[in-house]
Formats: structure tokens, C-alpha cells, sequence
């Protein structure tokens, strides 16, 4: 979307748009501080067939009935990505087909999706490990990833 | 009756007249200045009541009401926008100045009046007046349109050829020789530049210097510091105008929107006093031999003002009802055309030239706007009758 702007002098400045249905719609802001909100003419595309007086107060409450929604529904998704997101503690056990192997042979993240943020092994952390990084029996292994795939996970450690 | 008795009473008639006939104008919807103008002419000589005691102080309020004019126009904008305006919009701005300045130095020309008020009669029918089309842009709701920015351009232009013009019409009306002549244009040119960089680079300092949180003092500051540099550019031969005019665009910003708010009221009443002293000064018995002229230069540059909106609509990429809507809103004639007129007037020029100032801006002052009124369903036809781009 590309908001177009245009100088008036003596009156103040004016900003306009296409939206995606074709029609031309801007605002044109006085010095004085008063707003119109202006909506193009389809016939005519350089006539402002509505031209709408607003003051502060009905600019603000526009604004905020335009704005607010979308601001809690982008708020809304980026919390159920958080929410969704989880890390557990997978141990790697001594009946475990890993125990002696590699992260890389694993292959985690391909089979999965989920990521191995850590390596718990007695007190000691292995933050990112890498893929020549190998298993023993005890170590616990930090997850992340939704449920699903962070259970995947566990399965793999357990049954290979 | 004593003096102050009789001045007090003629004053206060003659404004609480123009009081009414503003509401009347209100009413009608069309702009008071022609009606200003009529009372002008009923007041003044050979008018139906002549006034006596108060012509002095309407002469002196008259010119104040100039500057006043010239001083919240160049406060609307600041020297950005003008400088921008030049650059962009000069073919336009050229087309304006040689199309209808043309009407006006033909037809003096025609009429025999020479060469000086040639000049000044292409000033009276060039110039459009930003107030009363400011008021139709605004009135019709045409504030939002693409051609408005056009508009408002070339009336941006045209003020900055004011600053231009009037010192040299000046130069030329106090009848100089060529030498002492093209000095004189020489001293305004560069004034009227210094004051313009000065404006561009120093307007913080002046704007410092003005500015103040009490409305009293700011009002005091802005009138003190136009008028003073009025009388500086009037003693340069610049016009005490033009002056006003700099000051104004050397205040920009919320100091220029709050000074401007603070003027207007001031500026309604002597300006208002201006077109009355105007009408004074001129017979209205002279305005009828000239009243088919009036009508014929009217006609002619209401056709040169819609060929230069077209032109500078089509160099915008506006399409063919916007490009009539730029014309129909660049015919309003009023307060520069009078000044102009005013000017040439006071230095003597060919008697027939006041009435005919008056009676080309009467017609065009009130029917640019009816104008403009009228056509616009014509213009919404005008799209209907065109295929839709989508």
C-alpha cells in the first residue's frame, strides 16, 4: 500500500490511498487542526465526492475504532505464540537407542520441528549443542517446540 | 455638531452597514467584497450619502487595511512552500501571468491609456483572489480534490509575482525617468530577495524575537514589526505592501497560525474599510460608460483563468472535469485587483481606470463563486458522459 502525500499550501497537507477494492480515500489535515476524512469518486477519481469535517475528539475516536481491533487481534496472535510454545525436559535414559550417539544422528529438528536448546548433564549445561555432540545415559535433554513435536521428540529419544 | 460626534456617527454607520451587507453576502453565499464595494461607491463622491468628516481616517484606515491584507496573506505561508512552488510550478505560473495579465494591458493599450497603466491594468485582470477562492475551494468541498493542490500552487505563484510586481508598478507609477527607473526596480528586486534569504535562513530569529505566550504581546510585536517594515519598503519605493507581505511569510509555523488567528478580526475590519475607501474614491456615475467594457474584459479573462486551470490540471495528470474545475476556481477577482487598482488610482492614472477596476471586480468577485456554484452539476455530467478508467 502506498500512501501518497501532497502539500496545500495555506490550508495544511494531504495524505491519500487506493485500497484494495480500488477506491481512493485520504485525509487532509488543516493547519488549524481540523481533519477531513475525503473519499474519491469512482467516475472521477479527482473528485472528493464525500468529504467528511472532523474535529480532535472524532478524529481520535475514529482512530481508535479503526485501530483498536486489529491492535488486540495482533496482540491476541502473538500470545497464542507464546502460549503455544513450550520447552520440556527429555532424559536420556540408559535403555535409550541414543545413548552413546550423536545429536546428529538423532536428526531432531528435521524429523520434528522442534529444537534442542540444551544438554543437562549433571550440573553442568551444554547450551546449543552441536550436531557432533554425543548422548549418555542420564543427560536431559532441553526442548523446544509445541506438544506435538516436542513429544515426538521424547518418543525418538526413548524408541529411536 | 461637534467633530467627534459627526465622526463617530458616519463611522459607525458605515460599518455597521458593511455589517449588514456581510450578513446579506452570507446569506446569498456570495463573497461581501462586491457589496463593500457598492457601499463604497454609495458614500462616496457623487454617491446617494456622501461622507465628509471620516474620509481621513477611512484613507488612513485603508492603508492599514492593505498591509493588514498583504501581512496574513504571507503569514499562511511559509518560505518553503514558496520556494517549492516556484520550482515546480513555473510553466504553469507563467501560462497564468502571460494569458491574464494579457486581457487587461490589451485592452488598456486599446483604450489609448499608455504603457504605465497597461501595467497596472494586467495586474488587475492577472491576479485571482486566494481569499474568495480559498472560501469556494472550501464552500463546494473541493479542499480534497487532485486538482487543488494546482490551484493552490498557482495562487502561491501568483502572490510570489506580487512581491515582484508591485514594486516595480510602483516604480513605475511615480513616473520615474528609464535610469532612476530601473534603479529603483533594481533596489525592490534585491530587497525583496534579501528579505526573501532572510526569511529562509534566519526565520528562527525573527520568529524568537516575535514570539510570546501572551496573545497581547505577540499581536503588538507582528503588527509593530509589519508596519515598521512596511514604511521601510514604501520609503524604498518597494510598496509598503510588499513589505507586509515578507514580514508575514518570514513568520512560519504554529507562531504564524496563532499570529494570524489573532489578526483576523483586525484585518476583516480594515480591510472591509479598504474596499469602502475604494468605492469612495471612485464616481459611480463613471461606472456606467465603462460598465459593457467591465463586462467584456470580465468575460474574456473568466476564458483566459479556465484555459490556465486546464493547462496547469492537465500538466497534473487531472482529468477533464478536474481540469474545468481548476479553471472555475481561479476566476474570483477581489483584494489584490483592488490594490492593485488603488495603487495606480493615488498616483494619478487615467481616470476611467478606477471605475473600471470596480466594475471588472464587482462582476468577477461575485460571480466566480455563483460561477462555481452553477457549474458543478454541468462538471459532474461532464465525468458521467466519460467512461470510468476500471
Amino acid at each position: 500500500m502506498e500512501i501518497e502525500q501532497t502539500a496545500l499550501p495555506g490550508i495544511g497537507l494531504k495524505h491519500e490511498f487506493t485500497t484494495h477494492t480500488g477506491r481512493r480515500i485520504g485525509i487532509v489535515s488543516h493547519r488549524s487542526g481540523r481533519r477531513d476524512l475525503i473519499i474519491y469518486d469512482r467516475d472521477d477519481p479527482d473528485r472528493a465526492c464525500e468529504s467528511v469535517q472532523l474535529t480532535d475528539e472524532e478524529a481520535d475516536a475514529l482512530v481508535e475504532l479503526l485501530g483498536a481491533p486489529r491492535i488486540v487481534q495482533r496482540l491476541n496472535a502473538l500470545h497464542r505464540e507464546v502460549e503455544g510454545l513450550v520447552s520440556v525436559q527429555i532424559p536420556v535414559t540408559p535403555s535409550s537407542p541414543y545413548d552413546g550417539r550423536t545429536l546428529g544422528d538423532a536428526r531432531i529438528r528435521t524429523r520434528t520441528g522442534a529444537s534442542v536448546v540444551a544438554v543437562v548433564r549433571g550440573d553442568q549445561v551444554h547450551a546449543s549443542p552441536t550436531p557432533d555432540f554425543g548422548f549418555r545415559a542420564g543427560d536431559v535433554v532441553v526442548v523446544v517446540g509445541d506438544a506435538e513435536n516436542t513429544a515426538a521428540v521424547a518418543d525418538i529419544l526413548a524408541d529411536g | 455638531m461637534h467633530h467627534t460626534a459627526i465622526l463617530f456617527l458616519e463611522l459607525g454607520g458605515v460599518i455597521l452597514a458593511l455589517g449588514i451587507l456581510g450578513a446579506l453576502a452570507l446569506r446569498v453565499g456570495i463573497s461581501p467584497i462586491p457589496l463593500y464595494l457598492v457601499a463604497g461607491l454609495a458614500f462616496g463622491t457623487g454617491g446617494i450619502l456622501p461622507l465628509a468628516t471620516s474620509e481621513e481616517f477611512i484613507a488612513t484606515g485603508a492603508e492599514l487595511g492593505v498591509i493588514l491584507l498583504l501581512l496574513t496573506l504571507g503569514l499562511e505561508y511559509n518560505a518553503d512552500e514558496l520556494m517549492t512552488s516556484l520550482k515546480s510550478n513555473a510553466p504553469s505560473g507563467l501560462v497564468d501571468l502571460v494569458l491574464n495579465a494579457a486581457p487587461g494591458v490589451i485592452a488598456a493599450l486599446l483604450l489609448g491609456w499608455g504603457p504605465v497603466a497597461a501595467v497596472a491594468m494586467g495586474g488587475v485582470t492577472y491576479a485571482t483572489s486566494s481569499g474568495i477562492t480559498a472560501k469556494v475551494l472550501s464552500d463546494l468541498g473541493w479542499i480534497g480534490n487532485r486538482e487543488t493542490p494546482v490551484v493552490l500552487s498557482l495562487l502561491v505563484f501568483e502572490d510570489l509575482t506580487m512581491a515582484l510586481y508591485l514594486p516595480i508598478l510602483t516604480a513605475l507609477l511615480a513616473g520615474v525617468s528609464l535610469l532612476s527607473g530601473a534603479i529603483t526596480v533594481a533596489i525592490a528586486l534585491a530587497t525583496v530577495t534579501v528579505v526573501l534569504v532572510v526569511a529562509l535562513k534566519f526565520g528562527d530569529w525573527i520568529e524568537k524575537f516575535v514570539a510570546s505566550p501572551n496573545s497581547e504581546v505577540l499581536l503588538l510585536k507582528v503588527i509593530g514589526l509589519a508596519m515598521l517594515v512596511a514604511g521601510l519598503a514604501q520609503q524604498l519605493q518597494v510598496s509598503a505592501a510588499v513589505g507586509a507581505f515578507l514580514v508575514g511569510i518570514a513568520l512560519s509555523g504554529e507562531l504564524a497560525h496563532d499570529a494570524r488567528a489573532l489578526l483576523m478580526p483586525i484585518r476583516d475590519l480594515f480591510a472591509a474599510v479598504f474596499f469602502v475607501f475604494f468605492g469612495l474614491q471612485t464616481d459611480p456615475a463613471k461606472i456606467v460608460p465603462v460598465l459593457w467594457l467591465a463586462a467584456i474584459l470580465a468575460f474574456v479573462s473568466m476564458v483566459t483563468k479556465l484555459a490556465t486551470g486546464a493547462f496547469a490540471a492537465r500538466r497534473a495528470g487531472i482529468g477533464r472535469a478536474g481540469r474545468v474545475r481548476a479553471g472555475i476556481a481561479l476566476i474570483p477577482r477581489g483584494e489584490f485587483n483592488i490594490v492593485i487598482a488603488g495603487l495606480a488610482v493615488a498616483a494619478g492614472a487615467h481616470p476611467d481606470l478606477g471605475p473600471l477596476a470596480a466594475a471588472y471586480v464587482l462582476i468577477l468577485a461575485a460571480f466566480g463563486p455563483l460561477a462555481a456554484r452553477l457549474t458543478a452539476p454541468l462538471v459532474a455530467a461532464l465525468t458521467k458522459s466519460t467512461p470510468a478508467p476500471h
